[in-house]
């Protein structure tokens, strides 16, 4: 059961259990965390997912697709480690994955 | 309200041959026609090609899901030259980024996007809602008047001419230019001739170019125009007139008649379920989602349409390179595989209000989407304080055009509280 961890713009902390696999944007919406929307209901289709990855678990994550990558190229604040987190899902490897909530979604 | 034209429209949309079936005809927008066309499309044949048409062949997609996968692969399918389900009249070119590819689209929306950037927003808000406040308290009272004139495009107008930082006092001419640049044949009614068109467009490029020049003294500001020459990649745009256009018609057009109809469109929504409309009086905090579930339910753009690159098999069919496959926006919003609620029904508390078409998918997803919802919210905000309700007081007319859904006019009365 891994947990995570998302940090809000403001630095409220969200910590949330998750089952191996589980996808950490439902995960996210399922528990409220402000700052989320996933407007595409998950598709990688609408950018509206975007979190900023700590650097330490940025490589732990399999590499964006060309798809994630197209969308993240149009995020005006978008940093290296930016990631669309409807495309990563919870693993043992992820225990203790920290990310960060940028100010807003577009 | 209208339900003698749906009555007509259910049994003409399912006795009709399925190959006979065109859903570029303007007609069936008009009458609410659609609706029923679409869920038998959705039930039949989600994936329907038209053989003939007054634009040519096309393939109709119905379902959410697979409007999703096609506009995620811009590769495959492609938003050039024209994305749009008709084709631009012979020799004429509008160079924007909508109608692109990577990697030139990129660069172009990356150089325009922070007029609409969520940090802009927030300072805009303040000047929407007094905008906001001066329309509604002009409204008269105890007097029947037309939504769409008083408010719709007044509102929309408004706004615009604050993003172009245009003469307020000639922001009518936007919207003008606004309404003339996609009246094109295969598209919708068109009230203008070729020529006419051309000359509004051309005024268009020549006012702009004048702001250009008289901008370019001025130090950077936020409205588009100074954004776009404080860019690298854009800095020179004036030198290519055909580019320029396009690109300032684009912004014009993205944020007029969608706004709008918008607007409007919450007006009938509100009117046609009134047990809705009481939740929203009830609990003004609804307002937010209820933004969401207005464009799901209005629709302010049928579709857009890409071109096939290269012969791929999709959901069972088999696409060509070169054909054109629309992606009907407007049937997605009512798919009930994509819903949990019932997607024909009007609901202020919507859980899944975000995750509509209305906005399209992929690298050209609406640009100004989180502006329409600041728009719309700070409207309804305002409304909500002022006014127990909007009444719809007469029969209107909803326009002839199968890529804008709106509203040519709209007899309102407000109650206030």
């Amino acid at each position: 059961m891994p947990t995570i961890k998302l940090l809000e713009h403001n630095g409220t902390a969200h910590e949330l259990q998750l089952e191996n696999g589980q996808n950490i944007l439902h995960a996210a919406l399922e528990e409220f965390v402000p700052g989320l929307d996933g407007d595409c209901g998950g598709a990688g289709a609408c950018g509206t997912c975007h979190i900023l990855v700590a650097p330490e678990w940025l490589d732990k994550l399999s590499p964006p697709d060309a798809n994630e990558q197209g969308m993240l190229q149009m995020r005006p604040d978008r940093q290296d480690n930016s990631r669309l987190c409807c495309q990563i899902n919870a693993s043992d490897a992820l225990d203790g994955f920290t990310a960060f909530l940028p100010q807003f979604q577009m | 309200m209208a339900t003698t034209v749906t009555a007509v429209a259910n049994s003409e949309a399912y006795s009709v041959p399925l190959d006979q079936i065109d859903m570029s005809q303007p007609e069936h927008y008009r009458t609410w026609a659609y609706h029923e066309y679409f869920k038998r499309l959705r039930q039949e044949d989600p994936i329907h090609y038209c053989k003939e048409s007054p634009v040519g062949p096309f393939w109709s997609i119905t379902k959410m899901a697979d409007i999703i996968a096609i506009d995620s692969d811009n590769q495959t399918y492609s938003s050039a030259p024209f994305s749009l389900i008709g084709d631009l009249p012979e020799g004429e070119n509008l160079n924007n980024f909508i109608f692109m590819d990577p990697p030139e689209h990129t660069k172009q929306r990356l150089a325009v996007q922070p007029v609409v950037a969520p940090q802009n927003l927030a300072q805009l808000e303040g000047l929407i809602r007094q905008r906001v406040c001066t329309i509604l308290d002009g409204l008269p009272v105890g007097e029947t008047f037309d939504m769409v004139e008083r408010v719709s495009i007044e509102l929309t107008t408004q706004m615009l001419a604050t993003l172009f930082d245009f003469p307020f006092e000639e922001r009518s001419k936007l919207t003008y230019w606004s309404d003339i640049a996609l009246d094109v044949p295969g598209i919708g009614s068109e009230d203008i001739t070729p020529e006419k068109r051309w000359e509004g467009l051309m005024e268009c490029l020549q006012e702009f170019s004048r702001i250009w020049h008289e901008r370019k003294s001025k130090p950077p500001a936020y409205d588009l125009i100074s954004l776009l020459q404080n860019n690298e990649d854009t800095k020179n745009m004036i030198e290519d007139p055909e580019t320029f256009l396009g690109n300032i018609l684009l912004l014009i057009v993205g944020g007029n008649d969608t706004t709008r109809n918008s607007i409007s469109g919450g007006v009938v929504a509100l009117n046609q379920f009134p047990s809705e409309y009481q939740k929203l009086r009830d609990n003004p905090k609804l307002i937010s989602n209820m933004v969401s579930e207005v464009i799901r339910w209005q629709t302010p753009l049928l579709h857009h349409r890409r071109r096939v690159t290269r012969d791929v098999e999709f959901g069972g069919k088999q696409f060509k390179k070169g054909d054109k496959v629309v992606l009907w926006w407007a049937s997605a919003n009512r798919d009930e595989d994509a819903f949990k609620q019932d997607p024909f029904t009007f609901l202020v508390d919507r859980s899944q209000a975000r995750q509509h078409a209305s906005f399209g998918f992929g690298i050209h997803r609406c640009m100004g989407n989180r502006l329409a919802e600041l728009q719309l919210r700070v409207l309804w905000e305002e409304i909500m304080k002022r006014f127990r309700h909007i009444e719809v007081v007469g029969p209107f007319e909803r326009t002839s055009n199968n890529h804008v859904n709106g509203y040519l006019n709209l007899p309102v009365r407000v109650h206030p509280w």
